[in-house]
């Protein structure tokens, strides 16, 4: 098969070949293009939940984890519309949750925080909603710290699609929606969690953290104190190698 | 007719206000250093997992962090089940607080008491801040900028950043020092203990030149409560209680930190955040007393490194009876720790733990943990309880300023008693009152010296709390 043959789509003004049901955001991974997002995970399903995935496709404003790539499609994912979309979206996500990033463990490791660094994202802009969320503490070995959760989903599709137990999902409504475990007791010792689970190593955030292990980094050594997450990827503490500057964009 | 004191919905940073209650024979009964600002920590940690607590509470100050970090540490240390920290962790924590005293006591003489103490107490506002004293004695002024640099280096060494950095975690520390980490900061050392005795040495001639004013200068007769080690000797990370009475007799010797709520009591007034610690035994009246580096080179019987020692024996010499109380001779006392801290150092550096990896210890989980160590401020009591989910339950911190603040109080009318002239607020006694509030390092200080130009409030109130004078000067130095 020839060059020619592939279809490729226009990302930020360079060819980025593709192959047919592949998202743009799935062609752009492949084409070593980072584009930021928090609710994507290359290996369970795309939600298009967190909206920071965003670009301009032929003009439109689209969510590319969920939008399918198409040939000859000319695809934005950095101009200033889509940043400063963006940045709104990341100081949304900020305001509604309660994000005390100067004592979080995963402070220069979280995906959240590296986005709004790269985003020049110097204040919130809105009003905090300082909701009140209760702490999870009854696993022996995990914590979920509603807090820090952005609702993004990923650990409820890993629980189901990867671990097969269906351990946490989404309850509530609009401002109430909240992670729950998906048990009777509604507690996290009953939910069949286990701190080797997918779902316990894809939080975007510091929501779902192991009871050991604490801050294994000083500041300055951490993932993204020394590279922004635009050359990092979403990568999590177990998955980085110490030296590592530009990893897999995931 | 009722004054308002306090104005909580005012509460402007380090905004001082004081109030000088007098008796009809112009007599100052009571001083109150008001504190109106108010932090809640030991609220909004509970709930929170225990082993977030050093760096939560470090938030607690910009000056000393670390010492609020490691109090936690130990604390969490003993929530953990670890009663003896690896020898390289230990090390480690050691090599911290003394960065961190050196820093923190540079600071305080260098920037913000040095311009009093230099340019005098009387002089004009404009004149009293670190960038005159560069200006007219810049080889002090530079070394004391390199002191509290070294200080912070340590510091950001081990944790990552000069302030609010990562290190202590439950049973250890989270990272080793590298070789190369340890030969920069051994580069520097041996000028940093020159200028720290060279420090000593201008702590005690300015002390000195203005006797027997500065020895009289808010002086109070106290009891003093520090740590000590278990040998008598200096000790600021760890050890047990010593309280020594006024004339140097020992009230109190090695007291077990786990048990100092038998040992002190806080007592709540209406017109301040702050709380009164008094040592149950003699009460809320004759229970109060002082901490921090006056308190710790009075209550040790030696330090463990020459220059320092040699330091002590000198400065206790000043009195032939008693304990030196002189509140001016904190400053003094200040610069003999730093040179301590920087001979420490030294020889630390040398210790080969420091690169080790043998960093964490584990244990059988409890439900208490109780940090006592001694901040550059006096000694910091924090406590914690913890539910069997690893949730805080209870926070109790006792801090250095607290510790200090009824002695504030009573150097504050010592200070009006002996300047105050009839029933007129001088700028004069403005000065004074600030020079002594200094003299304790308060965070209140810390906070608000800006440049010499403190903002400070001063009221004169008769015994039916009615306004006799008052006088404001702004944080721009306008007297009003």
């Amino acid at each position: 098969m020839s060059d020619q043959t592939i279809p490729c789509i226009e990302l930020n003004g360079k060819p980025i070949p593709f192959q047919a049901g592949e998202s743009i955001m799935q062609a752009a991974t492949q084409a070593g293009v980072y584009i930021p997002h928090l609710c994507h995970h290359p290996d369970v399903s795309p939600h298009g939940s967190c909206r920071v995935c965003i670009v301009k496709v032929n003009g439109r404003v689209k969510a590319s984890c969920i939008t399918p790539a198409e040939e000859g499609a000319v695809v934005e994912s950095e101009c200033d519309e889509i940043r400063q979309l963006r940045k709104r979206l990341i100081q949304m996500l900020f305001v509604e949750g309660n994000h005390f990033c100067p004592s979080c463990e995963m402070s220069g490791q979280c995906q959240l925080q590296a986005l709004a660094y790269d985003l020049n994202m110097l204040d919130t802009h809105f009003d905090h909603f300082y909701p009140n969320r209760a702490i999870d503490c009854t696993h022996p070995d995990i914590i979920l710290d509603r807090d820090r959760c952005i609702n993004c989903d990923l650990c409820v599709r890993a629980s189901a699609q990867i671990d097969n137990k269906q351990a946490l999902s989404l309850g509530g409504r609009g401002q109430q929606t909240h992670l729950q475990a998906n048990c009777e007791s509604g507690l996290l010792k009953d939910s069949g969690i286990e701190s080797q689970d997918k779902a316990m190593h894809i939080c975007p955030v510091g929501a779902l953290l192991p009871k050991n292990n604490h801050y294994p980094q000083i500041t300055g050594e951490r993932i993204y104190d020394k590279a922004p997450i635009s050359e990092v990827g979403n990568v999590r503490p177990e998955n980085h190698q110490g030296d590592q500057t530009k990893g897999p964009i995931s | 007719m009722k004054k308002v004191v306090i104005e909580p919905v005012s509460r402007v940073e380090g905004h001082g206000k004081v109030t000088l209650h007098v008796d009809d024979d112009g007599q100052v009964q009571e001083a109150r250093l008001h504190i109106v600002e108010f932090r809640g920590f030991e609220r909004f940690i509970e709930g929170r997992p225990y082993w977030e607590l050093p760096l939560v509470v470090q938030r607690l100050c910009g000056i000393c962090p670390v010492s609020h970090h490691l109090a936690a540490g130990k604390a969490i240390d003993q929530i953990a089940g670890v009663s003896q920290l690896s020898a390289p962790a230990e090390k480690l924590r050691r090599l911290m607080h003394w960065g961190q005293t050196l820093q923190s006591h540079a600071l305080h003489f260098f920037h913000l008491a040095s311009p009093d103490l230099l340019f005098g107490m009387q002089s004009e506002v404009e004149k009293r801040n670190v960038v005159a004293v560069i200006e007219a004695y810049p080889d002090i002024a530079l070394k004391g900028v390199k002191l509290r640099k070294y200080g912070q280096d340590i510091i950001k060494a081990i944790s990552g950043k000069k302030v609010h950095g990562i290190a202590a975690i439950p049973g250890g520390m989270n990272r080793a020092l590298k070789p190369e980490e340890i030969r920069t900061l051994k580069e520097p050392l041996n000028d940093i203990i020159a200028w720290s005795k060279d420090a000593v040495d201008i702590a005690r001639s300015l002390y000195e030149q203005n006797q027997p004013f500065n020895a009289n200068f808010a002086s109070l007769s106290t009891p003093y409560l520090s740590l000590v080690s278990s040998n008598g000797d200096w000790e600021i990370y760890d050890g047990n209680m010593r309280i020594k009475e006024p004339n140097g007799d020992i009230f109190k010797d090695q007291y077990p930190c786990s048990e100092y709520f038998n040992l002190i009591n806080e007592q709540v007034k209406n017109w301040s955040y702050m709380k009164f610690p008094f040592l149950v035994e003699k009460g809320t009246e004759q229970g109060w007393y002082r901490v921090g580096p006056l308190a710790r080179v009075n209550n040790c019987d030696r330090f463990s490194t020459p220059l320092a020692e040699a330091a002590r024996q000198q400065f206790m010499a000043q009195s032939s009876y008693g304990l030196p109380h002189a509140t001016l001779a904190y400053h003094w006392a200040r610069m003999i720790e730093v040179l301590h801290c920087a001979e420490a150092i030294q020889d630390i550096l040398n210790d080969n733990d420091l690169t080790s990896e043998d960093l964490k210890r584990d244990g059988q989980r409890q439900a208490t943990g109780i940090g006592v160590i001694e901040a550059p401020r006096g000694t910091l009591f924090h406590h914690y309880e913890v539910n069997e989910d690893d949730q805080v339950t209870m926070a109790n911190l006792i801090v250095s300023t607290t510790s200090n603040n009824r002695a504030m109080n009573e150097s504050i009318r010592k200070v009006a008693n002996d300047h105050l002239s009839g029933q007129t607020l001088t700028p004069e006694l403005l000065n004074l009152v600030e020079v002594a509030i200094r003299a304790y390092d308060p965070c209140l200080s810390c906070a608000t010296h800006a440049m010499g130009k403190m903002p400070l409030q001063v009221e004169l109130l008769n015994q039916q709390g009615q306004q006799l004078d008052k006088i404001t000067r702004s944080h721009t130095g306008e007297i009003a």
